[in-house]
C-alpha cells in the first residue's frame, strides 16, 4: 500500500521531469543562478568547472569504453606488449595543471570579490539559537536608528506537521519547513553586510539565492555580504548540523523596495517602544499567561514540549519540575543563566524583561503546576542590576 | 623471522581447535579472515543504519523515527562504515596478501597482530553498546564538531574510549605491515618490485601512524572540555570551537586516502591480469600515490571553507586541493592506458574493477567541484556532499574491496565462487547504488542541506528514487554473503594460477596456500614482479 503510492509517485516524478520540459523547475536539478551578483558570480564558475568534467569524462571514458568493445578477448584482440610511456605521462601530466589554472583564474577572481565586505550600507547580525536565527539590525542604513532585533522561528502549520507522526500531510503545508514567523526585511540594491555569530553551537546560515552560506559559531564574528537585485523572497535553512532540530530552523529573507524597508523600519521601532512601555506598568495574571504561552510555544516547546513533559531524559520536565515548582527565585534564575554545559540557554540576554516575567508565571501555572505565583517585568529588572 | 621459518611445516594438529584457535591465533590468513569477517559483519550492521535513514527519508515529514535518533544514525552509520568496514576490511587485505605477494613465511609482528585485530570487538562494543545508554548514542555528527558534540549525554566517554581503542588498533597494524615490508622481503623483491597493493598499504601505513595521534589528542580535548573543566573549545572559556575542525580534519583529510589507497592498489592488481597486459606506468604510480598522500596533509581546511578564514588561507587551502586531481588524473589515466590494447574479460572482480575506475572518477569530478573555494560555499554541507564522498567511498573504496574479494576468494578457499552469481550480484549493486546516490548531486544543488531527518517537498521526489535504489542495494549486498558462504563451503577446485592472465608471487602458491606461505623465500627477478 505504502509501496504502490510510492511507486506511483516516483513513476510520475520520473515521467513529469521526462516529458514536461516547463515542470522541470519544479523537480530541481541544478544550483539557483540567485538573484545577487556574487551569486551569479558563483553559478557561472559552478557550471564552467561542470562542463570542464564532461568534456574530461566523455574523452576518458570515451577511451575506456572504446577499449572494453575493441580490446576483448572474445573478439580476438591479442594483448600489446607496452608498459609505459614517458610521452604520454608528461601529456597527461601537462594538460590538467593547464587546465587547473584555467578553474583557478576565475575562482580566484571570485573569492577576491566575495571577501570584500567593506563599505556596506546596511549590518545586520544573524546569531544561531539552538533551533532559531535572531536577527539584529546594528546599522540598519539610510541614517536610520538601529539596534533592534528579533527572532525567526519555523512557522506554526510546518511546525505542527513535522512533529513525529503528525498525521499531518506536510504536502497540504504552504512552504513546509520553509517559512518563518517573522522573515528578515532587507531592501533591493543595498550592499549589506551579514555579522553571522552563534549563542549555542555551530550553525550555518545559508540562502541560496544569495550564493553562499557562512557558519555561525560561538565566540566568532563572520563577515558577508549581499546586494539583492530583485524584490522576492527567498528561502533556506541552516546548514550545519546543530543538535535535534536542526532540519527546522528555515531562514526566510524578504527583499523589498526602500519604502517598504523604511516602512518596515518605522513599525519595529514603534514596537520596541511599546514593549519597554511595557515594562514599566504591572501585568495581571491572564495577560501574563496569554504572553507568556506564546513565548513558551516559540522559545522553550522545543525541548521542554507543549505539555511541559519534556523529553528525559535529555530535556527535564517542567511538569511537577523541582525548580519550576519551587522558589520563584531559583526559577527566574535558571531561565535567565541558564545551565552551562546544558542545552538550557540563557535567556536572560535573549528575551525582553515582559516575556521572561510571562514565560516563568506561564511554566509555573501550567502543565498541573499551581503555585499561583505572578513574576512581574520589576522583578526581572530587579534582578538584571 | 628465522624463527619463523624454522617452524615451517603443514602440520598443526597441535594447534588449538576451535574458538581458541581464533582467539589465539598468530598466523596472518587466520587474522586476515577475522578482519575480513568483521568488516562484513559490520558492513551490514552499518548498511541497516543506512535503510533505517533512507526509509526515514522516503517521505517528507517524521514518520519511524524521532529526529534525535536520525542523528545517532547517520552519526554511527558513518562511524561503523569507516572505522568497521573500510579501515578493518583494508586490513585484512593487507594480511592475507602482503606476506603472500612479498614472499614471506608470515608478517613481522605476528602477536601484536593478533592483538591488533582484538580490540576491535571491544571498541566496537562500547561504540554500539552506546546506543543503549539512556539519551540514546552520540548525536553530533562523526566529525564530532563542539560545542555540539559536547552536548552528548552518557554516551560521549564511550564514543572517545572507543575511537582511542579503535586508533590504537590501527596503528598496531601499520607498524606491522611497515616492518613486515621493510624486513620480510623475499630475495630479489625490491622496493620497485613490489606489487602495487602492497605499494599502496606501505603509503597508507605512514598515513595511520601520522594522523591517529592527531585524532587521538582532538577527542581527548573533547573529554577534558565535558568532565575536566577545560576550555580548549569553549569559547566563553577563552577557547576556540574552530580549533577542534583544524585538528580533526588535519587526520581527517588523510584518512579518505587511508580508505581509498588500498583500493587503488586492489585496482591495480585487476586490472593488469584481465586485460592480459602489465600495469601501465607502474613507476608513475607509485609516485602518483606518493604525491597524493603527502599533499593530503595540506588540504585540510577546504572541509571547512565556510568557518571563515583570511582570503589567503582560502586560496592557498584551494590551490592546494586542485594540485591533488594531477595525481589522481595520472592513476585515471594509467588505469585507462593499461586496459588499452590489451584481451581483456570480463569475470566479475574485472567487471568491479572498471565500474570503480568510472564511479570513483565521477566522485572525482565532484571532488574538484568542492575544491574551488566559491562554488563550495553553495555546496558545503548539502548533498551534493554526501553523493561525492558516497561516489569515492561506496563505488570507490568499498567496490575496490570487493573486487578484491572476487579477485582473491579462490586462493583463499581454494574453491571458484558461483560466477553467475557474482555477476547478479554486480549488476544489480552498480544500477542501484546510481540510483541511490547519483540524485543526490540534484537535492544538494537545489539546496537540500545533509543531516536532516525531513525535507521540503520539493526534494520528495529524488528522496523516493535514492531510497529505493538504497533498499535495492542494501538487499543484493546478501547475495554476496551468501555467495561467499557457499564458495567457503566448496565449490569448483581453483587451480594455483586461478586467472590466465595473473602474475605474482601469490598466484604460485596452492589454493588454499600453506599455512606458513613461502617458507623457503623465493627467488623473485624483474621477469616474476612485472609480466
Ligand atoms: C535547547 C533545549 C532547551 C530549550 C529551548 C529550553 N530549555 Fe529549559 N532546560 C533544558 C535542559 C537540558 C534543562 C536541564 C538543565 C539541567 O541539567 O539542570 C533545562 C532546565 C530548565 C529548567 C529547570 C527545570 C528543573 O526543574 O530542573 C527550567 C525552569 C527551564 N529549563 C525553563 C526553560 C524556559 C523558560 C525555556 C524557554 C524560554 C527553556 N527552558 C528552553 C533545555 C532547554
Ligand atoms: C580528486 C580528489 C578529491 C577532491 C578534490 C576532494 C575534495 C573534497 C572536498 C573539497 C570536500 C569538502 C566538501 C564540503 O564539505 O564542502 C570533500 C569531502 C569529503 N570527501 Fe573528498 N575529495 C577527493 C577525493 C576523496 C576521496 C578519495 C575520498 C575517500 C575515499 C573522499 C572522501 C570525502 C569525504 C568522506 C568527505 C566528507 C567529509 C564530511 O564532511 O563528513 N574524497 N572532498
Ligand atoms: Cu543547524
Ligand atoms: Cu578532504
Amino acid at each position: 500500500m505504502l509501496l504502490t503510492r510510492i511507486m506511483k509517485r516516483v513513476l510520475a516524478g520520473a515521467a513529469l521531469s521526462l516529458f514536461m520540459g516547463e515542470t522541470r523547475a519544479d523537480y530541481a536539478l541544478n544550483m539557483p543562478r540567485g538573484v545577487t551578483p556574487l551569486s551569479q558570480d558563483i553559478y557561472d564558475l559552478h557550471m564552467l568547472i561542470f562542463w570542464i568534467c564532461c568534456v574530461i569524462g566523455v574523452i576518458v571514458f570515451g577511451a575506456m569504453f572504446w577499449s572494453i568493445l575493441q580490446h576483448r578477448k572474445s573478439t580476438g584482440a591479442v594483448a600489446a606488449k607496452f608498459h609505459h610511456s614517458t610521452k604520454a605521462e608528461i601529456v597527461w601530466t601537462i594538460i590538467p595543471v593547464l587546465i587547473l589554472v584555467a578553474m583557478a583564474v576565475p575562482a580566484t577572481r571570485t573569492l577576491v570579490r566575495i571577501e570584500q565586505a567593506g563599505d556596506a550600507d546596511i549590518t545586520i547580525k544573524v546569531t544561531g539559537n539552538q533551533w532559531k536565527w535572531r536577527y539584529d539590525y546594528v546599522n540598519p542604513g539610510f541614517g536610520l536608528d538601529g539596534g533592534f532585533g528579533f527572532f525567526s522561528v519555523l512557522k506554526d502549520d510546518s511546525n505542527q506537521a513535522r512533529q513525529v507522526r503528525s498525521g499531518i500531510d506536510p504536502r497540504t503545508v504552504e512552504h513546509y519547513l520553509l517559512d518563518v514567523d517573522k522573515p528578515l526585511v532587507v531592501p533591493v540594491n543595498t550592499k549589506i553586510r551579514f555579522l553571522t555569530t552563534a549563542s549555542d553551537v555551530v550553525h550555518a546560515w545559508w540562502v541560496p539565492a544569495l550564493g553562499w552560506k557562512r557558519d555561525s559559531i560561538p565566540g566568532y564574528i563572520n563577515e558577508s555580504w549581499a546586494i539583492i537585485q530583485e524584490p522576492g523572497t527567498y528561502r533556506g535553512q541552516c546548514a550545519e548540523l546543530c543538535g535535534k532540530d536542526h532540519a527546522y530552523m528555515p531562514i526566510v529573507v524578504k527583499a523589498v523596495t526602500q519604502d517598504e524597508y523604511f516602512d518596515f523600519i518605522g513599525e519595529q521601532m514603534v514596537a520596541a517602544a511599546s514593549e519597554s512601555a511595557g515594562a514599566d506598568r504591572e501585568w495581571n495574571k491572564d495577560e501574563l499567561m496569554e504572553k507568556g504561552g506564546q513565548v513558551y510555544n516559540t522559545f522553550c516547546v522545543a525541548c521542554h514540549q507543549a505539555n511541559g513533559q519534556g523529553l528525559p531524559p535529555a530535556f527535564p520536565p517542567l511538569a511537577g519540575g523541582a525548580i519550576s515548582t519551587g522558589p520563584v527565585d531559583g526559577h527566574i534564575e535558571r531561565v535567565m543563566n541558564g545551565k552551562a554545559g546544558t542545552t538550557m540557554a540563557a535567556f536572560g540576554p535573549q528575551l525582553g524583561d515582559v516575556d521572561l516575567a510571562a514565560v516563568i508565571t506561564y511554566e509555573r501555572n501550567s502543565f498541573g503546576n499551581s503555585t499561583g505565583d505572578i513574576v512581574q517585568p520589576a522583578a526581572i529588572r530587579a534582578v538584571r542590576k | 623471522m628465522s624463527q619463523a621459518v624454522a617452524h615451517g611445516h603443514d602440520d598443526h594438529s597441535h594447534l588449538p581447535a576451535g574458538w581458541k584457535r581464533w582467539l589465539f591465533t598468530t598466523n596472518h590468513k587466520d587474522i586476515g579472515t577475522l578482519y575480513l569477517s568483521f568488516a562484513l559483519i559490520m558492513f551490514f550492521i552499518g548498511g541497516a543504519m543506512a535503510m533505517i535513514i533512507r526509509l526515514e527519508l522516503l517521505e517528507p515529514g517524521v514518520q519511524y523515527v524521532d529526529p534525535t535518533f536520525f542523528n545517532s544514525m547517520t552519526t554511527m552509520h558513518a562511524l561503523v562504515m569507516i572505522f568497521g568496514v573500510v579501515m578493518p576490511g583494508t586490513v585484512g587485505f593487507a594480511n592475507w596478501l602482503i606476506p603472500m605477494m612479498i614472499g614471506s613465511p608470515d608478517m613481522a609482528l605476528p602477536r601484536m597482530n593478533n592483538w591488533s585485530f582484538w580490540i576491535l570487538p571491544f571498541a566496537f562494543t562500547l561504540l554500539l553498546g552506546s546506543l543503549f545508554l539512556p539519551g540514546g548514542g552520540p548525536a553530533g555528527g562523526w566529525t564530532m564538531y563542539p560545542p555540539l558534540m559536547l552536548q552528548t549525554g552518557f554516551a560521549l566517554p564511550f564514543v572517545i574510549f572507543a575511537v582511542h581503542f579503535l586508533g590504537a588498533s590501527s596503528i598496531m597494524g601499520s607498524i606491522n605491515i611497515i616492518a613486515t615490508i621493510f624486513n620480510m622481503r623475499a630475495p630479489g623483491m625490491t622496493f620497485m618490485r613490489l606489487p602495487l597493493f602492497v605499494w599502496t598499504w606501505l603509503i597508507t601505513s605512514f598515513l595511520l601512524i601520522a594522523t591517529i595521534p592527531v585524532l587521538a589528542g582532538a577527542v581527548t580535548m573533547l573529554l577534558t572540555d565535558k568532565y575536566f573543566g577545560t576550555s580548549f573549545f569553549n569559547a566563553a572559556g577563552g577557547g576556540d570551537p574552530v580549533l577542534f575542525q583544524h585538528v580533526f580534519w588535519f587526520f581527517g583529510h588523510p584518512e579518505v586516502y587511508i580508505l581509498i589507497l588500498p583500493s587503488f592498489g586492489i585496482v591495480s592488481q585487476i586490472l593488469p591480469t584481465f586485460s592480459r597486459k602489465p600495469l601501465f606506468g607502474y613507476e608513475s604510480m607509485v609516485y602518483a600515490t606518493a604525491s597524493i598522500a603527502f599533499l593530503s596533509f595540506f588540504v585540510w581546511a577546504h572541509h571547512m571553507f565556510t568557518v571563515g578564514m583570511p582570503l589567503a588561507g582560502e586560496l592557498f587551502f584551494m590551490y592546494a586541493t586542485m594540485s591533488i586531481a594531477v595525481p589522481t588524473g595520472v592513476k585515471v589515466f594509467n588505469w585507462v592506458a593499461t586496459m588499452w590494447r590489451g584481451s581483456m574479460t570480463f569475470e566479475t572482480p574485472m567487471l568491479w574493477a572498471i565500474s570503480f575506475v568510472v564511479l570513483f572518477t565521477i566522485g572525482g569530478f565532484s571532488g574538484l567541484m568542492l575544491g574551488i573555494t566559491p562554488a563550495d560555499f553553495q555546496y558545503h554541507d548539502t548533498y551534493f556532499v554526501v553523493a561525492h564522498f558516497h561516489y569515492v567511498l561506496v563505488t570507490g573504496a568499498v567496490f575496490g574491496m570487493i573486487g578484491g574479494v572476487y579477485y582473491w576468494l579462490p586462493k583463499w578457499t581454494g574453491h571458484m565462487y558461483d560466477e553467475t552469481l557474482g555477476k547478479i550480484h554486480f549488476w544489480v549493486s552498480v544500477i542501484s547504488v546510481n540510483l541511490l546516490f547519483f540524485p543526490q548531486h540534484f537535492l544538494g544543488l537545489a539546496g537540500m542541506p545533509r543531516r536532516i531527518p525531513d525535507y521540503a517537498v520539493q526534494f520528495t521526489e529524488w528522496n523516493q528514487i535514492s531510497s529505493i535504489g538504497g533498499f535495492v542495494f542494501g538487499a543484493s549486498q546478501l547475495i554476496f554473503l551468501y555467495l561467499i558462504i557457499r564458495c567457503i563451503r566448496g565449490g569448483a577446485k581453483a587451480t594455483d594460477q586461478v586467472w590466465e592472465g595473473a602474475h605474482g608471487l601469490e598466484w604460485t602458491l596452492p589454493s588454499p596456500p600453506p599455512y606458513h606461505s613461502f617458507t623457503t623465500p623465493p627467488q623473485v627477478t624483474d621477469a616474476v614482479a612485472h609480466s
